[in-house]
């Protein structure tokens, strides 16, 4: 079992929950895992991303080779494609498609969403919406890793049970938001 | 017991608390920042009575960290590449002086300058104190080596650097503990002018370093750090340091590579394992994690013909940092480099947060110094660096921390008037607070803007050491108490503020303004913190 996984948003968008959470599970598993983070200045505002690494086998590097990326899992449109370069052949985009306009060069939504639909496999969805509906708009990131989960080849119920351990000591209302909002996205994703 | 998965920096610190420090010394720096963060945040470092607050600057932590060493316990201190810069001279005299109890010096480099104003490689200031150098390859030995170095620090009376990069820093893997062991005991030096650098005896404690070399170098061939793989082929051979070493193996996996590999990750370099992989190779390729410093020793000047290919050559390149493929091409295997990115993916600098009060300051100094020529603002290094970008496009230096004042204190001396620094709370006590007191005996024509957001920002929110104590230094210091104003920077007070500021840039001699409003990071921080404390 080997999983390359880029996570790709702008920093304060929780991209390092849906690594924690992937994380957790994939180590209850038995797997190795490497997950290299941004931290310092971008953090900011700025582009971040991280590359989280599974495998039952050593993981050298910590970083994935451009084009061996199983997978972008992105909290908006506009990065998941700065990751392309990473992105193997087979590779899949799983991404939100709420832009995130801090910038104000930011292309027109349409092209970006024109640019993903273009792309061999990628699923986009509007995770704000859907995270509204289950509860709380800050899970956006958990219904993007539910949308993720049919590919990832970890058992669900070992995700939600990372769910559980992270936000445990948040309370029941936490955990129980985020866990509706992962089965949201994963159902979408299983529509599709 | 179960693996632990821990961050680079927080393999560094677990070990530590571990392997019995009595102390960490640090000011916040990316990519350093976690380690002394992990041992604050330790239940275990807690119960332990482990001290862990944030020193003032690099240096300051440096000398407390020799302290607690000359009394015999066991000390680490940590800091960004170029913190060491700052702290270059206990460092360097703290090879000479050698240690007591075991003392770290974690230095984290950067290469690539994801969140740095360069990217020096600390293994020169390592080599240049003559000390041994550790450079983990990953997680683990980042872990293992924090046991080892305090060995051979309390062996060899000497301090040990650890050098680890970003990528190491700030990538988590599992972990698996050694067995903890009990701080030491209060205990002097055998000697108790071994810390004295008068000359006479600075001569003779150089000189027992120098002796010493020898058996940092045996360490070096021993340990078994560095490692010597055979392989079949060899009409190349590949001497990889630190996260050289993982890019090259991710190349070839559990096939294993088919040349031989001189993994290096211990200082000085092993000169017998070097002769034996180039005597028997016909190439040698270089994959050194930041300058091409074995490289270097390797060429040198008289080169005998043996065929060396990497940052020199530009077989790798020679700036920033590597990366599996940069790996792939210099051992001429394919580039896997996937799709460009669309031409429509635009730039995502970093920026200052909605509600900064830095952006308000900006906005008030901004509009002040339109009546004057531009060019005239020299800022430091912290979240307000960030001015130099548009809309603010307000700053002209950042340097290095506390360079703002200073250099506007030389600008104004050549004739710029008025001249303004812009500088942190935190960055002020780092080392703004001594090139305020040059101003003030000079009277220099400078209008100093501390920012004070309550925190060490940039870093994440750390405890501020200039905490409520601003005015009272500036006034210690010596500035005019009518020109040290505090200002709140809000919108609603714009008109207000840039009166304030017109009328001290007018004045020929030293003013301080501060614009005092906490971070919005932090305070929004706080409040969950209240909140996650009401549900309990």
């Amino acid at each position: 079992m080997k999983k390359d996984i880029i996570l790709a948003g702008v920093g304060g968008q929780g991209i390092l929950s849906i690594a924690s959470v992937i994380g957790i599970a994939a180590v209850n598993l038995g797997l190795n895992l490497k997950q290299a983070e941004v931290h310092g200045m971008s953090q900011r505002g700025g582009d971040v991303q991280s590359h989280l690494r599974l495998s039952d086998k050593i993981i050298y590097s910590d970083l994935i080779p451009y084009g061996k990326a199983d997978m972008i899992i992105s909290v908006e449109p506009m990065e998941s494609l700065r990751y392309l370069p990473y992105l193997s052949p087979d590779g899949w985009i799983i991404t939100n498609d709420k832009p995130f306009v801090n910038v104000s060069n930011y292309p027109p939504p349409e092209n970006v969403s024109n640019e993903l639909a273009a792309r061999k496999n990628s699923i986009s969805i509007d995770a704000d919406k859907i995270a509204k509906e289950a509860g709380s708009l800050r899970s956006a990131n958990m219904v993007i890793l539910g949308a993720s989960s049919p590919f990832l080849d970890i058992e669900y119920g070992k995700l939600e049970e990372a769910i559980r351990f992270i936000f445990g000591r948040k309370g029941d209302d936490v955990v129980n938001v985020n866990l509706k909002a992962m089965k949201a996205g994963r159902e979408i994703a299983e529509k599709r | 017991m179960q693996k632990l998965v821990l961050l680079g920096d927080e393999a560094i610190a677990q070990a530590a608390i571990d392997a019995g420090i009595s102390g960490i010394y640090a000011y916040p720096g990316t990519p350093s920042t976690e380690i002394t963060e992990y041992v604050q945040h330790s239940k275990e470092a807690k119960e332990k009575g482990i001290r862990s607050s944030w020193s003032a600057n690099e240096k300051t932590a440096m000398e407390a960290a020799l302290g607690m060493s000359y009394a015999g316990k066991r000390s680490m201190v940590c800091m960004k590449h170029v913190g060491l810069n700052v702290a270059a001279d206990p460092f360097v005299n703290s090879a000479i002086t050698g240690a007591n109890g075991g003392m770290i010096v974690v230095a984290a480099d950067d290469p690539s300058m994801h969140s740095s104003q360069n990217e020096q490689d600390s293994r020169f200031f390592g080599k240049f104190a003559m000390i041994p150098i550790l450079e983990p390859a990953n997680q683990q030995e980042a872990y293992d080596m924090v046991h080892y170095g305090y060995e051979i620090s309390e062996k060899y009376k000497i301090p040990v650097m650890l050098r680890i990069t970003t990528r190491l820093a700030h990538s988590r893997a599992g972990v698996s503990r050694k067995e903890q062991r009990p701080q030491n005991e209060l205990a002097l030096p055998k000697n108790l002018t071994q810390f004295v650098l008068l000359p006479a005896i600075a001569r003779r404690q150089y000189k027992d370093l120098l002796r010493n070399q020898e058996n940092f170098e045996m360490e070096s061939e021993t340990s078994g750090f560095n490692h010597y793989f055979d392989g079949k082929n060899k009409k190349l051979g590949i001497i990889a340091s630190g996260l050289g070493y993982n890019y090259l193996m991710e190349n070839f996996g559990d096939g294993g590579c088919p040349y031989p590999v001189l993994k290096i990750s211990q200082y000085p370099v092993p000169v017998k394992m070097i002769n034996k992989i180039c005597g028997e190779c016909e190439e040698i390729l270089m994959l050194e994690e930041g300058a091409p410093i074995i490289e270097e020793l390797l060429k040198g000047i008289l080169n005998n013909n043996l065929k060396i290919k990497g940052r020199l050559d530009g077989t790798v390149p020679r700036d920033g940092e590597l990366n599996p493929n940069i790996a792939a091409v210099a051992l001429g295997l394919t580039d896997t480099r996937g799709n460009d990115v669309p031409s429509l993916v635009v730039p995502r600098p970093p920026s200052l947060c909605a509600g900064c009060p830095h952006i308000d300051s900006y906005l008030d100094l901004k509009a002040v110094l339109a009546e004057y020529t531009p060019g005239r603002v020299f800022a430091d290094i912290g979240c307000y660096t960030l001015g130099a970008l548009p809309p603010y496009s307000t700053v002209n230096s950042t340097v290095d921390m506390g360079a703002s004042i200073t250099m506007a204190k030389g600008a104004s001396e050549a004739g710029l008037t008025p001249a303004v620094a812009v500088i942190g709370d935190s960055t002020f006590t780092h080392s703004g607070m001594t090139g305020l007191l040059d101003c003030v005996n000079d009277r220099s024509h400078v209008t100093i803007f501390i920012l004070d957001n309550a925190t060490t920002g940039m870093t994440g929110g750390q405890n501020s050491a200039a905490l409520g104590k601003i005015e009272d230094i500036c006034k210690g210091v010596g500035v005019e108490e009518e020109h040290i104003h505090v200002l709140n920077p809000m919108k609603r007070y714009h008109e207000e503020n840039m009166k304030i500021i017109q009328q001290e840039l007018a004045y020929e001699g030293v003013s301080v303004i501060i614009p005092r409003r906490e971070c919005i990071q932090t305070i929004g921080k706080k409040n969950k913190d209240k909140k996650a404390e009401v549900k309990k």
